[in-house]
């Protein structure tokens, strides 16, 4: 094949991504999207094997096997609740991959072109051979950090010491620092000592951010992983790996903006870390009155109620209440009562993640609206139902500047008639360590229980 | 004077970041885990590379970086897809029939 007809094959691979991409405004269009990226991958893997200088097919063959064997196997069994450890895994694996080829491509550069006359490697190659191995080795170290977070292999708990972020400086800056001077001369310790601090300090960004910061972090090591491939991209002069990783580059950094916007917290602080580290100490007015009420009580107000609303967060993931809720749901329907969901963006580990959990369950899309759709209809909702989640209803954020949540945005449940708050109990707070005033509110009724047993058992009342 | 390789591609990729931001503002917040999932599957296209490494006859330390760089991209390609799939396929409205596997 000829070099401008495999340039040409590129460019429909990259054209593909994009229209995967395009085809995520809907559901519909987004299963046809997923063929088309599909398609874009084999004509990419396709052109790139035909290439001359490919003739060793065995070992290729063989790895593709085991890959893809392995994938599969994975994809299917997963569990939709573990979504968020899954993405963050395959993360860490683009972010090794990377730096697997930009080691390769130092070790040979006579198989990727990139000598000149004199046999060095071009001085662009190794920086941007440096850029792709340095943010590949961050991706995997961090996610690697996250996967273990999100898991429970370690506690979610932000890991701090003092002058955290004065060490993380210092190697960022030796790290630049190398990559100049391997840019000068192609010594071969620098590019390993660099990798080696790449790794080093991807562990180190990432263990001060507490669990409930996941969802950025997971947005932010998406967007690495493609700023790592472009790096790639630059190093072999291939297009569609430049256009994918601007595209999943940019995608990431877009999620990461939409996640910090939908907590009010700017994207250094996240970074920084350290968020609900204070869990402790905030807490002192536990004896405040607040309602309780039994699965009855629940049942008989859903029943009379017009209209409801339902608010899931991360709790109904780990108690893996959604098939539950949604049957209640759909028993509440067939009398007539008017239900929906109400989304906060940050709810659970991932952006997006309640609302597969929701789909699982067989949840109409149509039910399922985002915080600005739904919040002015809280007013005239009967029964709000609030099942997981905590601060992304605390009035809090509206009310009392002094809080550290103010500003964020909420979903207004306060403003419904009734608001049934199902927890675990009384104790534990939100992730941002804060009490909830919503608690003590003369028309919440606290549903003290499991989230699947109270769903089940308000189930059996309907 | 002839324009250097590096400014072509230096331009695609201002581009395509271009691209990628109206693309994905595009896409609704309901299908942000499946978005996850499939730039996750396309990113492997760094897959590319690893070939290129594994490619040539010759026994060489880069061949085993290669091989070890196709099998992980392979685990995110086939992963990736299928689960986009999967989570995709679960995304149904109202009036219509739940797909059972």
């Amino acid at each position: 094949m000829s070099a401008n007809l495999t340039a040409l094959a590129y460019l429909v691979a990259s054209v593909l991504f994009i229209l995967a991409l395009r085809g995520l405004s809907s559901p519909g269009a987004a299963r046809r999207g997923n063929m088309m990226g599909i398609a874009g991958m084999a004509i990419a893997i396709g052109t790139t094997v035909l290439d001359p200088s490919i003739v060793s097919y065995g070992g290729i063959l063989a790895a593709i096997a085991v890959g893809g064997v392995i994938g599969t196997i994975i994809a299917r069994r997963i569990q939709m609740t573990a979504m968020p450890e899954l993405i963050a895994g395959f993360h860490s694996l683009v972010g090794m991959a990377a730096v697997l080829v930009a080691s390769a491509a130092f070790l040979s550069p006579e198989s990727f072109g990139i000598l000149d006359a004199s046999g060095t490697i071009f001085v662009a190659s190794r920086i941007e051979m440096a850029l792709g191995v340095v943010i590949g080795a961050i991706t995997f170290s961090g996610s690697i950090v996250a996967f273990a977070k999100l898991a429970g292999l370690m506690s979610g708990d932000p890991v701090m010491f003092p002058a955290q972020h004065w060490l993380n400086l210092a190697i960022g800056v030796v790290i630049a620092v190398l990559i100049a001077m391997f840019a000068q001369t192609p010594d071969p310790q620098w590019f390993w000592i660099f990798t080696g601090l790449a790794f080093a300090i991807g562990v180190l960004l990432i263990i001060p951010i507490g669990g409930a910061d996941m969802p950025v972090v997971i947005s932010m090591l998406n967007s690495y992983s493609g700023w790592a491939a472009a790096g790639i991209g630059f190093t072999l002069g291939n297009s569609a790996l430049i256009v994918t990783g601007a595209l999943v580059g940019s995608s990431g950094a877009i999620l990461s903006y939409i996640m910090c916007k939908a907590m009010n917290r700017s994207f250094f602080s996240v970074i920084l870390g350290g968020f609900g580290a204070v869990a402790t100490t905030a807490r002192s007015k536990t004896d405040k009155p607040h309602k309780e009420g039994s699965a009855e009580d629940a049942a008989f107000l859903l029943k009379n109620a017009g209209s409801v609303i339902i608010v899931p967060g991360y709790g109904m993931a780990v108690a893996q209440a959604q098939h539950v809720l949604a049957e209640v749901s759909a028993k509440l329907k067939a009398q007539g009562v008017k239900v929906r969901y109400g989304i906060h963006p940050v709810a659970g580990r991932m952006p997006g993640h309640m609302n597969v959990l929701l789909a699982e369950a067989n949840v109409p899309y149509e039910d399922v609206h985002e915080l600005e759709e739904i919040n002015p209809d809280f007013s005239n909702t009967d029964v709000a139902i609030v099942i997981g989640a905590n601060d992304v209803t605390n009035p809090a954020a509206k009310n009392d500047p002094k809080s550290p949540i103010f500003g964020m945005p909420i979903l207004e449940v306060d403003k419904a008639k009734t608001v049934l708050f199902i927890k675990r109990s009384m104790k534990g707070v939100g992730y941002a360590g804060i009490d909830n005033e919503l608690f003590y509110s003369p028309n919440t009724m606290m549903l003290l229980a499991d989230a699947k047993k109270m769903m089940q058992d308000i189930g059996k009342e309907l | 004077m002839e324009v250097d390789p590096l400014i072509w591609q230096l331009s695609i990729f201002v581009l395509a970041i271009f691209v990628g931001y109206y693309v994905i503002w595009s896409v609704t917040p309901a299908l942000h885990t499946p978005l996850m999932a499939i730039t996750n599957a396309i990113s492997s296209v760094i897959v590319v590379g690893a070939l290129m490494a594994a490619g040539p006859a010759d026994f060489s330390a880069a061949k085993v970086l290669g091989l070890a760089a196709i099998t992980l991209a392979a685990v995110n390609i086939f992963g990736g897809f299928v689960v986009t799939q999967r989570m995709l396929s679960m995304f149904r409205g109202r009036g219509r029939a739940p797909n059972k596997k």
